[in-house]
């Protein structure tokens, strides 16, 4: 890898980070502006999640990880805490990989 | 000061935000080993996990330069999945600290478990304390494992034999959940879901991710319309 290669993604990952933060902070919103942005989280985040959970390299894939996330959703519904969430879902994938 | 440190952990979001930088400094230790056995440099790797500080990222740009891609292609592909940061950095507005070197600071702390931990909490005080916990706390466990996974190599193992790829999903949506009680935000997500899971065989990676934020657009237009 080349040093400017590397200048290049540093700068470019920080400015999307500081880019959001500028343009929000200067942005008058009102209504239908506000609700956009406290929206956009959720979505992204939810985005996020399918790709994590489904994405094996280009292809929608059922894997030992989706299980795992899986028995982790349950654990949420059932109110688990966050650390408890995180290891049900790990031992789970660990458990189905050995199988 | 065992009393203030037991006071200080005792609020759960403290806790978690500590608990998830933990578990990403795990692949960090995995980034630090990939990289130079891509033929990344120490001190490279070591730089990409200071200043990029997004995990996805490193390891697409990583990826690309290992299997002989050119330059351009390798920053494609890794700000194409940098990209979400910026619309995490748009919606936590008021999270954001007031002063112009903090916000210099908290900008570059801004991904997804800093945003998911911010957007779980209650009120705008344990959000605030939520992000800077779990940015920091990310930050120096991803820090350390690059570090660790460059001098020493993989001395924690594999996380993928740990299963702790499953964690990360399964968290999120732990975070998330709570927020799907209201209407226009459950629209958001299950909308920005699907088009995620159209857009995988489709698209290259980075854009379905990106492509989800349709569901903020969708669900802001449903809510005007009402």
């Amino acid at each position: 890898m080349t040093w400017w290669l590397l200048a290049g993604l540093a700068a470019g990952c920080y400015c999307f980070k500081i880019g959001g933060v500028l343009t929000a902070g200067n942005l008058r919103l009102f209504g239908s502006g506000q609700s956009f942005l406290a929206y956009l989280t959720p979505a992204v985040l939810s985005g996020l999640i399918v790709v994590q959970t489904f994405d094996g390299g280009g292809r929608l894939t059922i894997s030992a990880l989706t299980a795992g996330v899986a028995t982790g959703a349950v654990a949420t519904s059932m109110k688990a805490p966050l650390p408890v969430v995180l290891l049900v879902a790990s031992a789970t994938t660990a458990l189905t990989r050995l199988l | 000061m065992g009393g203030r440190l037991k006071t200080f952990w005792s609020r759960q979001h403290r806790r978690d935000g500590f608990l998830l930088g933990l578990a990403v400094g795990t692949f960090g230790v995995t980034f630090g080993v990939l990289s130079v056995s891509a033929g990344v440099s120490g001190l490279q790797a070591v730089m990409m996990s200071l200043l990029m500080f997004t995990g996805a990222s490193q390891f697409a740009a990583v990826g690309v330069v290992s299997t002989g891609g050119d330059p351009m292609s390798a920053l494609g592909a890794a700000l194409l999945l940098a990209a979400r940061n910026g619309a995490y950095a748009l919606s936590m507005s008021q999270v954001m600290p007031s002063g112009k070197g903090s916000r210099l600071v908290a900008a570059q702390l801004i991904i997804d478990e800093s945003t998911a931990m911010a957007e779980a909490q209650g009120n705008l005080g344990e959000s605030r304390e939520a992000f800077w916990i779990t940015g920091l706390s990310v930050f120096f466990f991803w820090n350390l494992g690059t570090l660790i996974g460059v001098l020493v190599g993989g001395v924690v193992g594999d996380p993928f034999t740990w299963g702790l790829d499953a964690a990360f999903p399964a968290g999120f949506l732990a975070l998330l959940m709570p927020h799907l009680k209201d209407r226009n935000k459950r629209r958001a997500a299950g909308i920005g879901g699907v088009v995620a899971l159209v857009t995988v065989p489709l698209l290259p990676a980075g854009f379905p991710v990106l492509l989800a934020a349709l569901g903020a657009v969708v669900a802001t237009r449903i809510e005007r319309q009402e």
